[in-house]
C-alpha cells in the first residue's frame, strides 16, 4: 500500500494539441450531461481525491495515445444518434490535463457534427486556456469538491481558490454551469459546509451567472476494486454511502436558495 | 358487477363500417376501416377496481402455493382437448372474462399427443401418478408426434442431439409457434368460420388427389370440427360464439375463448396470442360511443383478461425447464406500430394492456411486445418506456423492418417470429450451436466433451497455433454437416408434428393456404465470432489433452471482441450469420414448401448450451454460459450499451428473418437524473437503436443489489420480472444457475 503525494501543479500537463491520451470511451452515458452522452474519460489528473472512483485514470499514461483522427472516429459512428439524443461529454481523469488537445477534439466536433459538447471538470487549470478554448464548450460541468479551502486540500491535494476563479470566470464569460458536488459521509456532509457553498452558487446565479442546476451525487464504493488493484490505500474503505433521505436533505439546502438541484 | 349496460343493438357490426372486410374474412381490413389511433398520454388510464384486486389477491394465494410446490395440479385422468375439462372458475362472483385450460386454476392438463413421455415425466417429477388408463391408450392405439419423430430419426441426427451441438428440438413436446386469428371468432362469430371451411373444402373437390392435397382435405375437417368444438366448449360457460360479439365484453370473451381452445388442444413451446389490442379497441370505442361502458370498466375488461393469460400453463419435464427456464408460455401480445398508411396502430387499449402491469403488479406473461418506429407518438413511446422503466416486462421489435416483410397485422410468436396473423406460421426449430460446430472444425469432429467421434470424416487440426485460413476451411465444411443434419431433423420433426398432433383450432383460425416458415436458428454467435477475431487478430495456442483432443486455448495480444462497434469483429458475426443462413437455405428439402429462415436467439438456454461447450478460443472457459441470443459476450462490451446495440443492429435482418435477440440492462439511476430524463433518454435510444436496424431489445431496469436480495429472499419478491433473450420470467423461478448468469451479465451502470 502506498500514499499518494499530489503532483505538482504543471508538472504533469500535456501541452500538445495533435495528439492525446484516452482512458476509454463510454457510448451509452446518460447522467453526465443532458440527454445521451458519448463521453471521453482522458488520462491523467492533478487531484488525488479520496473518493475518486477511477484513480486508473490518474496519469497520463493510463490511457492510449490518439490522435485527433482517432478521437473524431469514435464519436462519429454515433454522431446522428447524439444530435437527437444527447451529446458528447469530456470527463475523465481531468480533460484539462489535455486542454489543448481536447480543445481542438471539440472545436472538430462541434464543426463536423454540430453537437452539444459538455466539459466535466474540476477547474484547476482553468487559467491554462484563453477564453475562446471555451467556444465550442455548451456547458461546464463544474465539480465544486468542497467549500472550505482547508478541507478542499485535504481531501483532493490541491487548493480550492483555482476552482472558484474557473467558476467566476464560467459566469464571466455566460456559460451554461451544473455544480457537481459528490456527497461523501463524513467529508463533505456537514450542514455549514453544503450552506456554505449553497450560498456560494447561489451568489454565481445572483451576478448573472447561468446555473442551470446543482447535481449532488452520492458517494459509492464502486471503485474499492480499483484503488486495490493499483495497490494504494483507500482511506474511504468503510465510509458509509448516503442515504437517499440524506442526499435529498441536501439537494433541499441548495433548493432554499432558489436553485435547482438533483 | 354489472360493467354495461345490455343495450341491444339490431346487428352485431351496427355502428362499423362498410367495407369488404363484411364479405370475407378480413380482420385486417375490420381494423383499418374502425380503429382510432391514440395519440396523447397516459393520463386517462384508471387504477384497478376493488374487485380486480380482490381477484388478483385470491389467485395469488394460489400462485405462492404454486410456486412453492412447483406445479399446483394435474388433470391426470382427463387427456385435455377443446372440450375434455368442464367450466373452471378463479371466483365465479368475481370473474368478468371467464374460461380456464382446465376445470380448475393452475390445474395442468395433459397433452400426450406430442409426447407421452413428456406427460409422464412431468407428473413424476412434480410428485403426481401417471394415469394406467392413459399410459395404456398412448402405448398400445395412439402413437404420439415423438414416436413418430424417434421412428424416422438416423443415427447422425442422434448422435448432435446427444452431443448437444443441435438442441432444444421440439421432438418431445409441442412445437408451438403458431398464431391463430383468434379475433375472428369476435368479428365473425363460429357459424361464419365454420361456412369459410366448408367453402375451402369444396373448393378442392376437383383438384388432384395426391398425398398432399389429401392431407389439406383431411386438415380442414378437422379444423371444422374443431370449430364446432369450440362452440361446445364455450356453451360450457353459458356462452354463444355463433354469431359475432356485440359488445366489448362479448369481443374480449369470444377472443379469449378462442384463445383458450388453443391452449386446451395444444402443449406448444410459444403459444402467442397475436394482435388483440387495438382490434378490441374498436369495441370499446363503439361502447363508449353508446354510453354503455366507463374507462374504468373498460380498464377492468383488459385487467381481467390478463389474469386470465397470466394463468396459462403446461405440464413439463425438468430438462425442458432447463432449457426454458421460469414456466414460460410466451403469450405474446405485440402493442403499437405503424400502420400501412403511416397512422399508428397503438389505440387507447394498447395503453390499458400495458396498465395492466401497474394495477396487477409486473409479471412475465402476456409477454407484451412493443413494436417500436420512431414514428410512434411521443405519448405512447413515453408511458411505454416509463413501464419499462418501472417493471421491466417489456420487449421491443423494429415495426420499420418487419412491416416491410409482414405487413400490419403480423404478431410474435414466442419472443421475435413474426408472422402475418391467420396467413403464416412456422415449423419452429430450436437452434444449432455454432461454437460447438467450431470446435468440432477443430478436434475434427470429435466432441471435446465426450471425446466421442459425432461427425465422421474430418481430419482435426494439428497445428500449436491456431491458423485462421485453415480453421475457416474446415469450420466451412462443419457448418455444411450442420446445416444438413439440422435440417433432416426439422423435416423429421415437423411431419411427423402435422401427422400425430396437428393444431386444429389454431389451423381453424388460419386462411387455408398460407405460408409456412422453417425456423432455424444459431446459438453462440458472439463466442463463435470473438473466437475467430481471436484467431484472426491475436494468436490462439491450441493445448491439446493425452488424447490429442484440443481442450483449452492460450491467447496471446488483443483481439476486437463483439459488442463495441467494431467492423473488425462484427462482420465477422454478420459473415457468420449470413453463411449459416445460406447453408441452411441450401438444403434439398423443406417440408412442406416451408421457407427457411433463421433467428439468433437462446431463451434461457444459453445457460445449458455453455454447459455442454467445451473452452472456446475466445478465452471462455468450458462450461461458462453462452451470452443470450446476439448479445456480446458478458464483459466484452466495454464502451457501454450503445456500442453493444450498435455492433447487434449489423446482424442482418434479410439472414434472420426469425428475429435477433438482444438484452441490455441498465440501473434506472443510470439512465437519468430524473423520471422524466430516464423515460425520454430510453426512448431515445430506442429510436436511435431502430434506426440502426437493431430488431430486437429486452429493456431490464433493475439493481443488482435487489436482484442479489431476491436470490436469498425469493418470498419477498413474487412478481420481481427479468426479460430475458426475448421473454420475461418471474426471477425466482429461474434455477440459481440462471439466477447467477442473469447478474454477471454486464450492468450498464456508469463509471
Amino acid at each position: 500500500m502506498t500514499t499518494q503525494h499530489a503532483p505538482a501543479p504543471g508538472h504533469d500537463i500535456h501541452r500538445h494539441d495533435n495528439h492525446g491520451f484516452l482512458h476509454s470511451v463510454e457510448t451509452g452515458a446518460a447522467v453526465d450531461g443532458p440527454g445521451m452522452r458519448f463521453v471521453y474519460f482522458m488520462a491523467g489528473c492533478l487531484f488525488r481525491c479520496l473518493y475518486c472512483h477511477n484513480p486508473d485514470t490518474w496519469k497520463l499514461h493510463n490511457g492510449r495515445r490518439v490522435e485527433l483522427e482517432d478521437m473524431l472516429a469514435e464519436v462519429a459512428p454515433y454522431a446522428g444518434f447524439l444530435n437527437f439524443a444527447g451529446g458528447v461529454t469530456f470527463s475523465g481523469g481531468e480533460p484539462m490535463m489535455q486542454a489543448a488537445f481536447v480543445g481542438r477534439v471539440a472545436a472538430e466536433i462541434k464543426a463536423r457534427h454540430g453537437l452539444h459538447i459538455a466539459l466535466d471538470t474540476q477547474g484547476f487549470l482553468h487559467h491554462t486556456v484563453p477564453d475562446d478554448w471555451f467556444d465550442p464548450i455548451d456547458l461546464v460541468m463544474l465539480d465544486i469538491k468542497h467549500i472550505d479551502p482547508a478541507r478542499y486540500l485535504e481531501l483532493t491535494s490541491q487548493p480550492l481558490q483555482p476552482t472558484l476563479d474557473c467558476a467566476e470566470r464560467l459566469v464571466r464569460l455566460g456559460k451554461p454551469l451544473r455544480i457537481r458536488y459528490v456527497l461523501v459521509p463524513g467529508w463533505t456532509d456537514a450542514q455549514a459546509d453544503v450552506e456554505g457553498l449553497a450560498d456560494y452558487v447561489a451568489g454565481l446565479k445572483a451576478q448573472g451567472g447561468d446555473v442551470e442546476m446543482v447535481e449532488v451525487l452520492p458517494f459509492h464504493q464502486m471503485g474499492t476494486s480499483k484503488w486495490d488493484k493499483l495497490g494504494l490505500e483507500y482511506r474511504l474503505r468503510d465510509t458509509p454511502t448516503p442515504t437517499p433521505e440524506g442526499t435529498e436533505a441536501v439537494r433541499d439546502i441548495f433548493r432554499a436558495r432558489g436553485l435547482v438541484a438533483t | 358487477m354489472n360493467v354495461q349496460n345490455d343495450i341491444p343493438l339490431d346487428h352485431p357490426w351496427d355502428g362499423f363500417s362498410d367495407g369488404s372486410w363484411r364479405n370475407a374474412i378480413d380482420v385486417r381490413g375490420f381494423i383499418q376501416e374502425n380503429y382510432t389511433p391514440y395519440l396523447g398520454d397516459a393520463s386517462f388510464l384508471a387504477g384497478p377496481t376493488d374487485r380486480t384486486r380482490k381477484l388478483w389477491d385470491e389467485l395469488s394465494d394460489l400462485l405462492k402455493k404454486e410456486r412453492e410446490a412447483g406445479v399446483l395440479d394435474v388433470s391426470a385422468d382427463t387427456p385435455s382437448s377443446i372440450t375434455a375439462h368442464d367450466a373452471g372458475y378463479i371466483d365465479r362472483d368475481l370473474e368478468i372474462i371467464v374460461g380456464l385450460q382446465t376445470d380448475a386454476p393452475l390445474k395442468r392438463a395433459i397433452m400426450p399427443n406430442g409426447g407421452l413421455r413428456m406427460v409422464e415425466v412431468g407428473m413424476k417429477a412434480y410428485g403426481f401418478k401417471p394415469d394406467p388408463v392413459v399410459h395404456e391408450i398412448w402405448t398400445k392405439y395412439r402413437k404420439s408426434h415423438n414416436q413418430g419423430v424417434f421412428d424416422v430419426y438416423s443415427p447422425d441426427i442422434m448422435a448432435a442431439r446427444r452431443s448437444g451441438v443441435i438442441t432444444g428440438l421440439p421432438d418431445a413436446y409441442g412445437r408451438g409457434r403458431i398464431i391463430g386469428d383468434y379475433r375472428r371468432v369476435a368479428l365473425y362469430g363460429i357459424d361464419a368460420l365454420k361456412e369459410r371451411k366448408k367453402a375451402e373444402f369444396h373448393e378442392l373437390d376437383d383438384a388432384v388427389f395426391d398425398e398432399a392435397m389429401l392431407r389439406t382435405r383431411e386438415e380442414l375437417q378437422e379444423q371444422f370440427r374443431a370449430l364446432g368444438e369450440l362452440h361446445e366448449m364455450g356453451l360450457k360457460y353459458g356462452i354463444d360464439l355463433a354469431k359475432p360479439a356485440r359488445t366489448a365484453r362479448e369481443a374480449i370473451q369470444f377472443t379469449y375463448l378462442a384463445y383458450l381452445a388453443a391452449v386446451k388442444e395444444q402443449n406448444g413451446a410459444a403459444m402467442s396470442l397475436g394482435r388483440i389490442s387495438t382490434f378490441l379497441d374498436i369495441y370499446i370505442e363503439r361502447d363508449f360511443a353508446r354510453g354503455t361502458l366507463t374507462e374504468e370498466a373498460a380498464q377492468e375488461m383488459i385487467d381481467d383478461l390478463v389474469i386470465k393469460l397470466r394463468i396459462v400453463r403446461f405440464l413439463r419435464t425438468p430438462e425442458y425447464d432447463e432449457l426454458f427456464s421460469g414456466d414460460p408460455t410466451w403469450v405474446t401480445e405485440v402493442i403499437g406500430g405503424i400502420g400501412l398508411d403511416g397512422r399508428p396502430l397503438c389505440s387507447k387499449t394498447s395503453m390499458r394492456v400495458l396498465q395492466t402491469l401497474y394495477n396487477l403488479g409486473p409479471a412475465p406473461e402476456p409477454n407484451l411486445t412493443v413494436l417500436w418506429s420512431d414514428r410512434l407518438p411521443e405519448g405512447f413511446k413515453h408511458f411505454c418506456t416509463k413501464v419499462s422503466k418501472d417493471t421491466s416486462a417489456i420487449q421491443y421489435e423494429n415495426d420499420d423492418l418487419m412491416r416491410e416483410k409482414w405487413g400490419d397485422d403480423y404478431g410474435i410468436a414466442c419472443c421475435v417470429s413474426a408472422m402475418a396473423i391467420g396467413k403464416q406460421m412456422q415449423f419452429f426449430g430450436a437452434r444449432a450451436n455454432l461454437a460447438k460446430a467450431l470446435l468440432y472444425a477443430i478436434n475434427g469432429g470429435v466432441d471435446e466433451k465426450s471425446g466421442k467421434l459425432v461427425v465422421e470424416g474430418f481430419e482435426p487440426i494439428t497445428a500449436e497455433v491456431l491458423d485462421y485460413d485453415e480453421v475457416m476451411a474446415k469450420f466451412d465444411k462443419t457448418m455444411d454437416w450442420l446445416a444438413k443434419t439440422y435440417v433432416k431433423a426439422l423435416n423429421c420433426i415437423h411431419y411427423m408434428h402435422d401427422k400425430y398432433a396437428y393444431e386444429r383450432i389454431e389451423m381453424a383460425l388460419h386462411d387455408r393456404d398460407i405460408l409456412r416458415t422453417m425456423a432455424c436458428g444459431i446459438a453462440g454467435l458472439s463466442i463463435t465470432a470473438d473466437s475467430l477475431s481471436a484467431i484472426k487478430h491475436a494468436k490462439v495456442e491450441v493445448i491439446r489433452n493425452d488424447d490429442g483432443l484440443a481442450v483449452d486455448y492460450r491467447i496471446t495480444g488483443d483481439y476486437p471482441a463483439f459488442g463495441n462497434n467494431d467492423d473488425r469483429v462484427d462482420g465477422i458475426a454478420a459473415w457468420l450469420t449470413e453463411t449459416f443462413m445460406s447453408k441452411v437455405a441450401a438444403q434439398p428439402y423443406f417440408y412442406r414448401d416451408s421457407v427457411p429462415t433463421q433467428s439468433i436467439l437462446t431463451i434461457t438456454s444459453n445457460v445449458v448450451y455453455g454447459k455442454k461447450t467445451g473452452c472456446t478460443p475466445c478465452g471462455r472457459r468450458a462450461g461458462e454460459p453462452f451470452a443470450p441470443g446476439a448479445n456480446p459476450m458478458n464483459g466484452r462490451d466495454t464502451k457501454g450499451f450503445v456500442a453493444a446495440g450498435a455492433s447487434v443492429a449489423k446482424l442482418p435482418y434479410d439472414y434472420a428473418q426469425d428475429g435477433i435477440s438482444w438484452t441490455a440492462s441498465a440501473t434506472p439511476t443510470s439512465m437519468g437524473h430524473t423520471e422524466d430524463e430516464q423515460v425520454r433518454n430510453l426512448s431515445n435510444c430506442l429510436d436511435g437503436f431502430t434506426r440502426a436496424g437493431g430488431f430486437h431489445v429486452n429493456v431490464n431496469m433493475l439493481t443488482k443489489d435487489v436482484l442479489v436480495d431476491a436470490m436469498d429472499h425469493p418470498e419477498k419478491y413474487p412478481q420481481l420480472t427479468v426479460r430475458v433473450s426475448g421473454y420475461a420470467v418471474n426471477f425466482v423461478k429461474l434455477t440459481r444457475e440462471q439466477q447467477l448468469d442473469v447478474i454477471s451479465r454486464t450492468f450498464h451502470a456508469t463509471m
